[in-house]
């Protein structure tokens, strides 16, 4: 990882806010959608075990560049990119990246809790199962280390082969950010995970966040300022596609440096 | 300055809620005139039929004194006919169905197969029985046989199964494909895991729905040649048969009156196999039918 790192600096005009190793990194990023410009020339690094958060408007082309950061764009057929994206040093567009492989080590959690209409069991199995784990004793394992991961194995323990459907939407988010734990990933990316939930579940969500950066690389995309400023250790203000500023959280809601950051995090538009 | 005023919208409730009440009774008669003609239908069939529908007509073979008349041949080959017709037309179906939905790329070419399918659907049965009179009778020189008629039939039954399974399979939320790819997990894996449990109370539905069509369908056994009236039962898929639309329409057309109520029996007999197949796929739906 340091020699990675050793290797870039001189070139990269990446912004590297401290000594921590790089996880992910994009290098002047651009995506198309169609003909729309999405993300304009995008550089960002993410640190290992931190948080880094991504806040703008709606448009602002945030949820399109988490879903870059493992592919996931490219299920929208007309969606062009160059530049790079790089985790752990190797930039995830080039030839022979398997997204497969890619997508076992950068995980997701969407905006909306997606658990599949299987028992809870089921669902948290589903990723070692896909990676060929069949030993159910090691399952079993795994299945109650993921729970017990997302806060919610107290909860769900008697009734692992229920339907997941049965649960409520604040316990659905957390079995499907277990069901991200059990695949082991390095990183994982959310994507506004907080914004179908009520008050009580978004807290103990933002809560999971933070003991989880103790073992994950976390990226979570938000339109929620203050979840950004609560949970964060970077942030990133994304506007029309482009990045116009990223530094420590800190910084950005206390003294940003540009005009419009300041605009949006004070609520003048947004 | 208030645009609605109450006085006129009073004046004119009472014409709304005429008028309100005026279509429910246009749809309930629309309805029940269909249920009134196929009342009608049973009532004929099943008083003209009951008589002679007993143990010794599913176990006889066709006969030329109405009594002795069965049809066992008819019923076994109907079967047989199944038997083929279904494994072919769901493999290819949904096989069809799954390419076109999650491999497929978006463009004119697809576009283009994708309504000509739905085309296809509304073809008249005559135009595969010609179909498969020259492409499995004679070039394939398969003859009468059961397997030339169940191929001809899951051709022609193969368009509504495509487009039943497409639907099913499209209507499978994004979101679960999402969370699937999400965790690495190849297209194979998503389409056999995640889309297909989903996706399989629509496919055996329309499935079932359109073996039942097949079971019914006269025209394109008629266009192949299948014989009316057989003493034996097939041994093997290149043996040839009848079937029972084809026995019915025999009896029917028959000048003795009481070849009329047997004709009605084998309606019955017919009618009792959609029935069961219906049952069966309505089973499915509920069994298996997930919320999301």
């Amino acid at each position: 990882m340091v020699q990675i790192l050793e290797k870039q600096q001189p070139t990269s005009p990446i912004i590297q806010l401290n000594e921590q190793s790089t996880v992910m990194e994009s290098k002047g990023f651009n995506l198309w959608y169609g003909e729309h410009h999405a993300l304009k020339d995008i550089n960002l690094a993410m640190n290992e075990n931190e948080v880094t958060a991504i806040i703008g408007p709606s448009g602002c082309g945030k949820s399109t560049y988490i879903k870059a950061l493992n592919r996931m764009v490219e299920l929208v057929p007309i969606v062009r990119t160059n530049g790079e994206v790089n985790y752990r040093g190797r930039n995830i567009f080039e030839k022979g990246y398997e997204v497969e492989e890619l997508r076992t080590k950068v995980g997701m959690v969407f905006q909306k809790p997606n658990p599949f209409p299987k028992s809870i069991y089921d669902n948290i199995a589903y990723g070692p199962r896909i990676h060929g784990i069949k030993n159910k004793k090691i399952l079993d394992e795994i299945v109650e280390k993921s729970l017990c991961g997302a806060a919610i194995w107290d909860e769900v323990k008697d009734r692992l082969n229920q339907n997941a459907y049965g649960l409520s939407g604040g316990q659905q988010q957390r079995i499907c950010i277990a069901r991200c734990l059990a695949i082991e990933p390095d990183v994982i990316l959310m994507d506004e995970p907080t914004s179908a939930l009520d008050p009580i579940s978004t807290l103990k969500v933002e809560e999971l966040v933070q003991e989880m950066k103790e073992n994950y690389s976390i990226v979570i995309v938000t339109h929620n300022m203050q979840q950004a400023a609560r949970i964060s250790d970077k942030t990133a203000f994304f506007l029309n596609g482009e990045v116009i500023e990223f530094d420590q959280t800190d910084t950005i809601f206390s003294t940003p440096s540009d005009q419009r950051t300041e605009d949006y995090i004070s609520g003048r538009f947004g | 300055m208030r645009y609605l005023q109450q006085e006129h919208v009073m004046k004119r409730m009472n014409k709304r809620l005429v008028w309100n009440r005026v279509w429910k009774g246009v749809f309930i008669a629309a309805t029940s005139f269909a249920l009134l003609a196929l009342a009608i239908l049973l009532y004929r069939i099943l008083s003209q039929g009951m008589g002679y529908l007993n143990f010794d007509f599913l176990t006889n073979f066709a006969s030329r004194i109405p009594e002795n008349a069965g049809i066992k041949a008819a019923l076994v080959g109907s079967l047989c006919l199944m038997a083929v017709v279904a494994p072919v037309s769901i493999i290819l179906g949904v096989s069809t169905a799954i390419y076109l939905e999650e491999y497929a790329k978006k463009n004119k070419l697809n576009d283009f197969i994708r309504m000509n399918i739905s085309n296809l659907a509304g073809v008249p049965s005559i135009v595969f029985g010609l179909l498969g009179l020259t492409i499995f009778v004679r070039m394939l020189g398969m003859g009468k046989s059961i397997l030339a008629a169940g191929l001809t039939m899951s051709l022609l039954i193969l368009p509504v199964i495509i487009v039943a399974a497409q639907e099913a399979i499209r209507a499978v939320p994004k979101d679960q494909r999402e969370a699937s790819y999400g965790m690495g997990a190849t297209k194979w894996q998503t389409i056999i895991r995640v889309v297909i449990p989903a996706a399989i109370p629509g496919i055996l539905t329309g499935s079932i729905l359109a073996l039942s069509r097949a079971i019914g369908e006269t025209a394109p056994l008629v266009v192949i040649g299948i014989p009316v009236i057989l003493q034996f039962l097939p041994t093997g898929m290149l043996d040839t048969f009848t079937a029972l639309p084809m026995q019915i329409f025999d009896w029917a057309k028959r000048p003795q009156e009481e070849f009329q109520y047997v004709a009605s029996a084998g309606i019955i007999v017919l009618m009792a196999v959609l029935i069961f197949m219906n049952s069966i796929a309505v089973f499915i739906r509920n069994k298996f039918q997930k919320r999301y």
